[in-house]
């Protein structure tokens, strides 16, 4: 049973590949609503903790989500070739059919994300890393999800997109309840927006409220160098 | 050409199109080559046992996508990496089993007539194959993009890789005795890579597909006829001429 009020509860997460341990008793909790920021290094296993979320691949611990919890989930990368002639429609439309959604169900996650008709008629290989982005929350947002996952959703996107990409997401939040976990590099976006911050990498893990366990000390550690951010204080 | 020849072979080349989309699109193209191979050894197995050699390819090819798909999981080497072991292991085995004329006719086609078991076998084949093809075509497009998306759209991503993996082995067995080993893979690959470059959307993409391997496995053995050569050698020639005439249109 969860706690009243979480969605998510990890407990003692480890995952191995072959002999070599990428995730070590990872524990966390996530309540119904918030931020969780995922932090670290490269290779620190941020991905990988998403994919055992998700399922995707052997993990030991206990991983609980909320019996109502409805994953919308956005990679960091695809797996698709960038010439193949499949356009942001064929897949929403894939997506709405498995969900027997409705044409118009398309046109509305398609808004939401801010797309232009013109985009999700252009094959994947046309479109820019924040259309490609956009497409990816629209997907996600089908099926009315109650978490959304994003997997570093700025990452290869210039900054004026990342700045909509970023408030696309909190607009979101705000509108329909929902709980984000997103990994992120962007230390001032996890001051701004996280409730919560985990943060792997070189042994350490930390996990709580940004501003109390984000200390340059820490940081240093778990970056193994120093690291410069800027907080916002409103 | 007769009524149950045109048949079979517009149902083959319909199967081969749809299938050969989502090959090429998962990079799959020289894969699918290599997997046609694995029929060797089951017809060389067959026709020792005095069975339709058929039947042996279509077990063996089943069991080879079993096969690729159980140590794709398990490992995680590629999906190109495992098939190529495995087509080498499948030739060496196929070349002993099988011999002199039998090996020439599994590599390239026959011109010994089918029977009507072989034909109704290769049209209820080709029915399955197109079946699967459009019913499963949104999950094979979201699990293409990213099986991790996939996932949480609540597909079985491992399940339907398998699925898909016997359903690529069949179309091979559908081609086997009329196109032979190395060319049914062709037929697979070949007007696949073609709608790729015309299409510009899914839908597109399947139907050149369909109507190129059509258009080439008509116009290739209705010219087989005309020439009194070989089937299968005359239906890939013109579907590479098809892949040819792609760059000249796109």
């Amino acid at each position: 049973m969860l706690a009243p009020g979480n969605i998510l509860e990890v407990d003692r997460l480890s995952v191995h590949f072959d002999k070599v341990e990428v995730l070590k008793d990872l524990s966390f909790t996530v309540a119904k609503g918030t931020t969780l920021a995922v932090i670290g290094p490269n290779g620190a296993g941020k991905t990988v903790l998403f994919q055992a979320l998700i399922g995707s691949g052997p993990s030991e611990g206990t991983i609980r989500w909320a019996p109502d919890a409805r994953i919308g989930y956005v990679p960091q990368k695809l797996d698709i070739e960038r010439d193949v002639p499949i356009t942001g429609l064929d897949f929403l439309r894939a997506h709405a059919n498995l969900k027997r959604s409705s044409e118009g169900e398309i046109t509305r996650v398609i808004e939401l994300a801010g797309i232009s008709a013109e985009v999700i008629r252009s094959p994947f290989g046309t479109l820019s890393g924040g259309q490609l982005q956009r497409l990816l929350v629209a997907f996600a947002l089908m099926g009315d999800p109650s978490v959304l996952m994003l997997d570093e959703p700025t990452a290869g996107v210039d900054e004026p997109g990342q700045k909509l990409l970023n408030e696309l997401v909190r607009r979101l939040q705000q509108e329909r309840g929902l709980t984000v976990l997103s990994i992120s590099h962007e230390l001032s976006v996890v001051f701004e927006y996280a409730t919560n911050v985990l943060c792997l990498g070189r042994g350490t893990a930390c996990f709580g409220v940004p501003r109390k366990v984000l200390t340059p000390e820490l940081l240093s550690e778990v970056y193994g160098t120093h690291v410069d951010y800027h907080v916002h204080d409103h | 050409m007769t009524t149950e020849y045109l048949l079979l072979s517009v149902a083959m080349a319909v199967a081969a199109g749809l299938v050969g989309c989502f090959a090429v699109m998962r990079r799959m193209a020289l894969a699918a080559d290599a997997l046609s191979h694995v029929a060797l050894p089951g017809i060389g197995i067959a026709l020792a046992l005095h069975i339709n050699p058929v039947f042996g390819a279509a077990a063996m090819l089943f069991f080879g996508a079993l096969l690729v798909w159980a140590v794709e999981g398990k490992t995680r080497v590629g999906t190109e990496t495992v098939i190529g072991v495995l087509f080498s292991i499948a030739l060496a085995v196929g070349s002993m089993t099988t011999s002199g004329e039998d090996l020439i006719e599994a590599l390239f086609g026959g011109t010994k007539t089918l029977s009507w078991t072989e034909i109704l076998f290769g049209v209820a084949a080709a029915c399955a194959v197109v079946a699967f093809t459009v019913t499963q075509r949104n999950k094979l497009v979201v699990m293409l993009v990213s099986p991790d998306v996939a996932r949480t759209a609540g597909i079985d991503v491992r399940r339907l890789n398998l699925l898909y993996l016997e359903t690529f082995a069949l179309t091979i067995a559908l081609g086997l005795r009329y196109l032979g080993v190395l060319l049914m893979g062709a037929l697979i690959i070949i007007p696949a890579a073609t709608a790729k470059r015309l299409a510009k959307n899914l839908t597109g993409m399947l139907t050149a597909a369909v109507v190129t391997a059509t258009i080439a496995t008509v116009t290739g053995a209705w010219l087989a006829q005309w020439l009194h050569r070989e089937t299968g050698p005359l239906i890939v020639t013109v579907a590479a001429v098809c892949f040819l005439l792609s760059f000249l249109i796109r």
